[in-house]
Parts: C-alpha cells; sequence; structure tokens
C-alpha cells in the first residue's frame, strides 16, 4: 500500500492555478489527462450515476498498469480487466447485484493473481477519500478493527493522545485522476447534482485532476438559481464534458433507471464465453461505435423511454 | 426453496419465514441498518406489522425509506432504495451515522458464519491463492463494528455454518470471551442469528453459538445435523410460531407488487 506524502498533495494543489476559464472538452480529449500507471477513481455507486462516458472514453484509449478505486465496483471493472488495462482494484465489493452472482471475469484475473483487489470496508474508503479530501494523511475510525482485511492491508492503529482509546489509522487516498458524472454543470465547472451524492465530492476533492461529465450544460445564472444542489466549486474540477445519457446503461437519479436487460445480456455473454467476451463486449459497445452517442442510440428510443418512465415513477413530487 | 419443517403453513418459503421471525425482532420507535434482499424485506415487513416507526437506513446514503411494493431495490444505491425517503446524503455520512450510535439494529446476511459470529463474504481458500474470490466487505464490515446490536439473517446449512470462517471480513466475538473489545471493537453486540430452522444468540461469558428457539416443526437434531461446529443449547428451547396470514400477505405484496397479492 502506499502512502500519500500530504504536504506533497497539498502543494501540487497551491501551485495549480485556478483560472475560471471554459473548460469544455469532448471526453476524447479529456482522456489525454490521464496516463498509463495513474490511479484512477471512478464517482457513483455500483449501477449509479456511473461515469459511463468517460470510462468508455477510456476503454476506448487501452491504457496499461491502471489502478481503479471506487466505493462499490460494478461491471465497467472487468472491462478494464478484460482489456489489459488494470492491475490493481481498490473497493470494497465488487459484483453488478444479487441477481447476477458472482463476476466472473473479476474473479479469473484475481483468483490467478493477474490484478491484486486491496479490499476495504466502505466506509474505510469514503474515510479514505475523505482524508485525502481534507488534506491529513489518515482518519481515525473505530471501523475494521480486529478484521482480517486490516491484518491483509497492514492497516495500522493510533491511541487517542486524549482518551488512550484505539483506532483504526485509514490512510488518505489521492487519486490521480477523478471521473464523476453529474447532472448538471456549467462551463467552468460548478456541478451540481441531485439525490444521492454517493462519495463524489470527497472523490474529487482527494484527486489532483477532475475529469466531470454532465448531462446538461448550463449557464451560470442556473447554478446560482439553486447554489445548494452545487456539489464541486469551479476551482475543484479541470474539465467538463457535455454527456447526455452519460451513465447509462446504469442509473441517473430522477432521470433513467439502469438497463437490467443490458446487464442481463452482458452476464450472459460472460457465462457463455469465459472473459473473451469482455473484450468482445468492448469492441462492439465502445470501439464500433464513433462515440458514446453512437452506443446510446443503439440502446434504441423505446429502451430509452422506458428507462425514463422506471425514473419518473420514482420520484414523489 | 420450501421451508423446512412441518409446522408451517402450505407453501411457505424458507426465505418467507427468515424474513417474518426476523422482523418480529425489530421494536417500533428504533432505527434498523439493513442491507438489499432479506434484512431489507424483514424490516419493510416490520414497518408494515407492528413497528410502524421503524426508520430503514440503507447504506447508498438512504434515511427512512418506505418502499415501492413489487419493485423492491437489487443495490442500496439505487433510485428504487429510496422511495419516500426522508432525507438522502452521501455513503460515508450514514455510516457515520452508524459510529455515532444511532442505528440500533444491523442486519446482515452471510455466506460464511461461524460459532463467534465472524462473517466471511471476501474469500473460500487463502487470501493469498484464494479458490474463490467473492465480492467482499462492501458496508458488512462497518455494520457489525459501529451498530448497537448486529441481527443475521441466513440459512441453516452446515457449509454456511462453519466452525471457523476462512477470512474474516466482518468481525463477530473473534476467538470469544473478551476478544471483541480487546481488538478494539468496543461498540455493539451481537443479538440474534436469525435461520429456517432456528433463532440463535451468543452465550455471553465464551461468545459461542447458542440455540434460543425452533422454527414450526423442526427438531434439535436436524438443527445440529445443519450446523458445521459443536453448537451451545439454551436450557429452555422455545418454539417460534408460525408466520401469520397478515405478515405473509404484507411479506408477498412487498416482494411481488399490490397486484400480484390480490
Amino acid at each position: 500500500m502506499e502512502h500519500v506524502a500530504v504536504l506533497a498533495a497539498r502543494a501540487e494543489r497551491e501551485a495549480a492555478g485556478r483560472p475560471v476559464a471554459d473548460k469544455r472538452m469532448t471526453a476524447e480529449a479529456a482522456m489525454a489527462l490521464i496516463r498509463d500507471g495513474d490511479h484512477v477513481a471512478i464517482g457513483g455507486t455500483l449501477y449509479s450515476r456511473t461515469p459511463m462516458m468517460l470510462v468508455f472514453a477510456l476503454l476506448r484509449q487501452r491504457r496499461r498498469h491502471l489502478t481503479v478505486s471506487r466505493p462499490l465496483a460494478c461491471y465497467e471493472i472487468e472491462l478494464f480487466l478484460a482489456t489489459g488495462a488494470l492491475d490493481r482494484i481498490v473497493t470494497s465489493w465488487v459484483g453488478i447485484g444479487l441477481p447476477w452472482g458472482l463476476a466472473p471475469i473479476f474473479r479469473h484475473y484475481v483468483e490467478r493473481g493477474e490484478a491484486s483487489y486491496d479490499e476495504w470496508s466502505h466506509l474505510a474508503m469514503g474515510l479514505r477519500y475523505k482524508a485525502g479530501a481534507m488534506g491529513v494523511p489518515f482518519l481515525p475510525s473505530l471501523t475494521m478493527l480486529g478484521s482480517d482485511l486490516a491484518r491483509t492491508l497492514d492497516l495500522q492503529t493510533v491511541t487517542c493522545p486524549y482518551t488512550g482509546e484505539r483506532l483504526a489509522a485509514l490512510p488518505a487516498l489521492n487519486p490521480d485522476v477523478a471521473l464523476i458524472h453529474a447532472h448538471r454543470a456549467d462551463m467552468f465547472g460548478n456541478v451540481q447534482v441531485d439525490g444521492y451524492r454517493h462519495m463524489d465530492a470527497d472523490i474529487a476533492k482527494a484527486a489532483r485532476t477532475v475529469i466531470v461529465s454532465a448531462e446538461r450544460i448550463v449557464g451560470p445564472e442556473d447554478i446560482a438559481a439553486s447554489p445548494a444542489q452545487t456539489m464541486l466549486p469551479h476551482f475543484a474540477v479541470d474539465a467538463v464534458v457535455a454527456a447526455p445519457y452519460g451513465a447509462y446503461p446504469h442509473e441517473c437519479y430522477g432521470l433513467y433507471g439502469p438497463d437490467l436487460e443490458h446487464f442481463d445480456a452482458y452476464v450472459g455473454a460472460v457465462r457463455e464465453h469465459g472473459p473473451a467476451a469482455g473484450l468482445r463486449y468492448v469492441e462492439e459497445n465502445v470501439d464500433a461505435h464513433p462515440d458514446f452517442a453512437g452506443f446510446v442510440a443503439a440502446a434504441g428510443a423505446a429502451r430509452l423511454a422506458a428507462l425514463e418512465a422506471a425514473a419518473s415513477e420514482l420520484m414523489l413530487r | 426453496m420450501t421451508a423446512r419443517g412441518d409446522g408451517q403453513p402450505d407453501g411457505v418459503t424458507a426465505e418467507e419465514l427468515m424474513a417474518i421471525t426476523a422482523s418480529r425482532l425489530l421494536a417500533d420507535h428504533t432505527v434498523v441498518f439493513a442491507g438489499v434482499g432479506m434484512p431489507l424485506l424483514a424490516s419493510a415487513v416490520a414497518r408494515r406489522c407492528h413497528a410502524p416507526h421503524l426508520t430503514i437506513v440503507l447504506e447508498g446514503g438512504i434515511i427512512g425509506t418506505t418502499l415501492l411494493p413489487g419493485k423492491l431495490p437489487i443495490s442500496t444505491n439505487e433510485m428504487r432504495a429510496a422511495y419516500g425517503a426522508q432525507m438522502l446524503t452521501d455513503i460515508t455520512d450514514i455510516f457515520l451515522y452508524a459510529q455515532r450510535g444511532y442505528f440500533d439494529y444491523g442486519f446482515l446476511g452471510a455466506a460464511q458464519v461461524d460459532m463467534h459470529g465472524n462473517i466471511n463474504t471476501s474469500v473460500i481458500g487463502s487470501i493469498e491463492r484464494p479458490r474463490v474470490r467473492l465480492p467482499g466487505s462492501g458496508g458488512a464490515n462497518d455494520i457489525i463494528s459501529l451498530c448497537n446490536e448486529v441481527l443475521i439473517v441466513t440459512q441453516h446449512e452446515p457449509r454456511r455454518f462453519v466452525p471457523q470462517v476462512d477470512f474474516v471480513t466482518s468481525p463477530g466475538y473473534l476467538s470469544g470471551g473478551d476478544s471483541r473489545a480487546q481488538a478494539g471493537l468496543v461498540r455493539g453486540r451481537l443479538g440474534a442469528v436469525v435461520t429456517d430452522l432456528a433463532l440463535l444468540d451468543f452465550e455471553p461469558a465464551s461468545r459461542r453459538m447458542r440455540l434460543r428457539a425452533l422454527q414450526p416443526g423442526v427438531t434439535l437434531d436436524q438443527v445440529r445435523e445443519q450446523t458445521g461446529f459443536d453448537l451451545l443449547v439454551s436450557t429452555d428451547i422455545e418454539n417460534l410460531g408460525p408466520p401469520s396470514a397478515e405478515e405473509l400477505a404484507i411479506y408477498r405484496k412487498l416482494r411481488d407488487g399490490p397486484a400480484a397479492a390480490a
């Protein structure tokens, strides 16, 4: 486990400029901010508000030796593994959900030792990002103590200087790049979300570079009309990408539900053909389309309308 | 899977039996931190039966969800999990409420649980060379470490009830006695284990799993056969009442939706 040099991370943030500038770019252009070997943190959780447009753009690049961290990881992890992009997973859980069983590609790589999985608890992931976001080297907590998770990760404890209590010392996690999907952003990078916030604000503030995709690019006056909805201020964001349906086939709160049939088809193919089905999925759903809009369009208008209706039914207004 | 034991109403499944038994353990005017699946169903049944002021919390950041019958969530982080919620916050915040002591119950399933209530959801085999790499802790480690009282609900099978788990993902009473407190886990206690055969707890001195009550029609020998370790047995074993028609109707409406229950 590498440990963040908190003063270095802070110095880098201090030295970076904070220009109020038009940060809009394409997903492809934003991928130039990511290098081989980077630690990429993916926002959202499981299949909720995952930045799938940015994930697909990164998959297209076939980067190598990435570390990917997430609160809970869904099948995008398998796609990075199947394309040879991923060395190391840092999360608390990998799968899609109970109906789909264990994730076979994930199992294939981790059981053979071809990828490593640093398994933390869910709160530990949250506090590690939060420590990174707060600019401190660790946060104390009463979780993970006594477990084999702690033993495997060589998790250290601290003794409270006031009460003598022993606590787990969760080390800060400062990713190289954060990928975040949001409902709205202006061109400067003021970012708003509806519904769940997952761990996104802490992931972004902890990261060295922050790429945000947004369902809609709005004017600064729209941001100012509901400032309490703003999750990230412009100075914490480096790139803004317009991304209608940018979380599809995952859900985006209030806008569209998850495409469970898409998950069924993916899991069915992996069960039948093994890890090769992961690579084929990327070839057919990422490489074969000129851009993400092509992938979304391939789902068909009727399916998208049904996903929007499913989301609408759950909103009490 | 149809419930084992011959004292059941016709057609009751193991899942229904476990969820309804577990629901009865949740008191009114309390807060339960539930996972998806059986823990969530049990909590929702309790709210609709005897505990209308039970607040259900889910790790996605949801406080006070009510759920739309027939549209139960698969994940605790999706929109369906938040239907009718009073508050949405972020994930880390939810767990910090648990650490602060607001959550009366933490409610977990278990792929593998041992005689001291330790849970494994990480690996079958060794962590270095796993035979099967399981999904991992998710919030389970945090729930068992931080909630005031932990309830475990799982099917009663020898492969699940093992003497010692391969890997302690979520620490129960560790090696028994005061080892949990010695490890620094000074908050929280394991309340009950609910299965399709029995209700169990942990003997206060040794912290070993102990049989307290039997599901209708189930025998002590049957429970022993399905447990992979030597079970302590309470001096006065009680018998659990079968699910009532009302409980079953509420459970089935939640799972299948209003039309299916009609």
